[in-house]
């Protein structure tokens, strides 16, 4: 049957009439199903532009018999994995915060849920890496200074309320007073007081400035940052005589401390988070190297 | 621009094929080889291994949804995916072995491809008779006859795709419980619409594409080109021999009488006495058709047979061929069995020094290092410890380095963690480094992360660097 060599004709094959240094342009058909594959996908992309969103009009494009929508379609799956999730969210509002750890798929759930808020909403003050802005005023979270105290609870109190802020009335409070601009202090004594911070934590400084300072210190700064210096997680007053600086441990940065004194805010998250992404970021925030 | 003469088509329609039945050396090795591995195929996933409680216990087993790949003893997970690709380069090389020491075996007797083709011709040959038989039938009219004798042969032919579909998704998951489900209608859409596909390709592939596969879609005839030589082991027609044709008895003619067996039985259609063809899969069915008849006319056999160029040369001049094993055994092959077996070795070696247990370290680079409130500098890892065995394993975490650091472990009290069985747990690691020393001021610092498995000698360890502040 197919034993027989095929023979064919020499090939006849229209030629353009160009031709260079022997070289000619032939002007070969395209092959047939070559073609038809070619008409076919006209035909399909009509039918296409019936069937899906296509031409532009002058508000939004026509909608397609189909009805397809990738905007409903990222509704629809977000909606499914809300659903997917109800049931684990339930059980993370019901957790006791110490106890959510201690589950490791409510433990696996609040980690990766809490990452996800923190990378939303949290890291542009407190940096993607949580390492907050030294000498700036965004805390650091993964060290283990904490101003307002580093448990889940207090964690969980500080999203939720923030600090410092006029919505919430629970918000954390306090304030430092501005001991230069308001007169509180002479300028003589803010030197002094400030060589007493600056020995307090560890950094060269004037002896007989600070001795002096330490008085001024007793009678002004120790009711929020203690005698010694240690700071008042009550009041969220920072602890002086340690290695880690909110707005800088430089002698010109601390005097402007004193002088204008400083005013961190943070807003509350009750309002914005809902419980569960709150305890989950709470959870995130507290597994990075600082939860107490 | 016109032109009287009409393009000529590119298009060359399909000549059917009919082979006819053969009987002979070659055909026996055909079936056998046919029952061997469709054999190991379909049985395959059906074999227990047990491997304990966590395990499944599917001798064979692509577990793409947990992602491991059981073989028997082995489990193979996807970190190791460097062991699918050592037997990948194995059967690359065992390829060209067998290629470059007889020619394209691997195409005539293995080849998926021609062994289910096989199988179908073997159907179609039970429904509608043999060669001649089906080309009355292919001439005929559409009648009752030809209706139902078709209608046959393509259920048998779909069952055997649904057979082969259905047989290759039980590698995926646990055989029995699949075939449950799929019996029951409550497997995975993934599984119907995979054996769907399977069913349909190998229907029209083993039923109607055929040689063309092997001639248009398959790269191997081109590539194989290169992997054969003079000294190759391929079937070739004694030329010298049998030419010219005649009729038995006419004088002056060679021993081919032109009776067309070798061509009636050829499964790609063509004819093996116009020498080496790309379209020739070396199935041997010629040589086993040729030496029956000069068997009936009284004639040696191998008028056609396997022969390598080198052999033709020598019989031209008279001398007998040479030894069919000096083809074998040739610089090209042992170099090429010596690469197979050393890349084998060297997977079978790497599959015993495997530990039981792994870590990997990813280092924290955001930040590179906290201060501490007492001036310390500490770096965080991320460990991932993984417990191939299947029992829950303590795992004890150490460091090692010249400077000195501390190690402390996130939300654990001490050093040890317990891995669950099979699994892979992430722990987060501190390194702390005190005020002032070497580890905290120089800009970075090796350090070696040790993981020992309580009450066993396991231990693995990773290395890697603690970022001081380099001031």
């Amino acid at each position: 049957m197919c034993a027989k060599p095929i023979r064919k004709e020499p090939r006849q094959v229209e030629t353009t009439g160009h031709e260079w240094d022997g070289i000619q342009e032939w002007n070969n058909p395209l092959p047939r199903w070559w073609v038809w594959v070619f008409y076919a996908t006209i035909i399909w992309g009509i039918g296409y532009t019936i069937a899906y969103p296509a031409w532009p009009l002058l508000k939004e494009a026509t909608p397609g018999l189909l009805g397809a929508s990738t905007r409903a379609d990222v509704a629809a799956e977000i909606a499914r994995v809300d659903a997917a999730n109800a049931a684990i969210k339930e059980r993370l509002i019901a957790a006791d915060l110490n106890a959510i750890g201690a589950d490791p798929e409510l433990a696996n759930y609040a980690q990766n849920a809490g990452a996800a808020v923190f990378r939303t909403n949290c890291v542009q003050c407190h940096g993607a890496g949580a390492n907050g802005f030294a000498g700036k005023g965004y805390p650091s979270l993964i060290d283990n200074d904490w101003l307002w105290g580093g448990t889940m609870e207090d964690i969980y109190l500080t999203i939720s309320h923030g600090i410092r802020n006029t919505t919430d009335p629970d918000a954390r409070y306090s304030m430092m007073p501005a001991f230069g601009k308001d007169g509180l202090l002479e300028p003589d004594q803010i030197a002094q007081v400030v060589e007493h911070v600056l020995a307090i934590s560890g950094q060269e400084h004037d002896a007989t400035l600070a001795a002096a300072g330490a008085t001024v210190f007793a009678e002004n700064c120790a009711a929020c940052h203690m005698e010694d210096g240690s700071g008042d997680r009550t009041q969220g007053a920072p602890r002086l005589n340690d290695a880690i600086w909110l707005y800088g441990g430089t002698r010109e940065a601390i005097t402007e401390t004193v002088v204008n004194a400083r005013f961190g805010v943070m807003p509350n998250w009750n309002t914005r988070l809902s419980e569960d992404q709150i305890r989950a970021v709470a959870f995130y925030v507290h597994g990075k190297g600082g939860g107490e | 621009m016109s032109n009287p003469e009409s393009p000529p088509s590119l298009y060359a329609a399909r000549e059917p094929v009919f082979p006819r039945r053969v009987k002979g050396t070659f055909r026996t090795l055909k079936w056998w080889i046919m029952a061997v591995t469709l054999g190991i195929y379909y049985i395959t996933p059906w074999i227990r291994w047990d491997r304990g409680p966590s395990l499944p216990d599917q001798a064979v087993l692509v577990d793409l949804a947990n992602r491991r790949f059981f073989f028997f003893m082995i489990e193979i997970w996807p970190h190791e995916f460097y062991f699918v690709a050592g037997l990948l380069i194995m059967a690359g090389l065992g390829l060209f072995l067998f290629t470059s020491a007889a020619g394209r075996v691997w195409c005539g007797y293995a080849c998926p491809q021609t062994v289910w083709t096989d199988l179908f011709i073997l159907v179609e040959r039970w429904i509608e008779g043999d060669r001649n038989a089906r080309i009355r039938l292919f001439r005929q009219k559409w009648d009752a006859e030809k209706i139902r004798k078709r209608a046959i042969k393509w259920t048998v032919w779909f069952l055997i795709g649904l057979a082969t579909g259905g047989a290759w998704i039980f590698y995926f998951t646990d055989a029995p419980t699949l075939l449950r489900d799929l019996l029951t209608g409550q497997a995975h859409p993934v599984a119907y619409i995979t054996m769907l596909i399977l069913t349909l390709t190998t229907f029209a592939f083993g039923g109607f594409a055929r040689e063309q596969i092997c001639i248009y879609a398959c790269p191997w005839p081109r590539i194989q080109a290169a992997m054969m030589d003079e000294d190759t082991l391929t079937i070739g027609y004694r030329e010298w021999r049998g030419e010219p044709r005649g009729k038995l008895g006419t004088p002056g003619a060679g021993d081919c009488i032109d009776c067309m067996a070798c061509v009636n039985v050829c499964p790609m259609g063509i004819d093996i006495r116009n020498g080496q063809q790309l379209a020739c899969i070396t199935c041997g069915l010629c040589i086993d058709a040729c030496n029956d008849v000069m068997d009936k006319i009284g004639k040696p056999r191998n008028l056609i047979g396997y022969l390598a160029l080198t052999d033709e040369t020598r019989e031209r001049a008279g001398q007998p061929p040479k030894n069919v094993w000096s083809h074998v055994f040739r610089v090209r092959t042992v170099l090429y069995t010596l690469l197979w077996a050393g890349v084998g070795v060297g997977l079978i070696v790497a599959l015993f020094m495997r530990s039981p247990i792994d870590v990997n370290v990813t280092p924290e680079r955001n930040p590179t290092y906290v201060l501490l409130s007492d001036g310390s500098i500490r770096n965080a890892y991320e460990l991932r410890l993984r417990n191939k065995q299947g029992t829950d394993a303590r795992f004890t975490i150490a460091v090692t380095s010249d400077a000195f650091v501390t190690l402390s472990l996130e939300g654990v009290d001490g050093l040890t963690v317990t891995v669950p069985a099979n699994e892979t747990k992430s722990q987060r690691v501190y390194l702390t480094a005190p005020p002032g020393s070497r580890a905290a001021t120089s800009e970075r610092t090796d350090v070696r992360l040790w993981v020992e498995e309580q009450g066993t000698t396991n231990r693995v360890y990773h290395d890697t660097i603690f970022n001081g502040t380099g001031e």
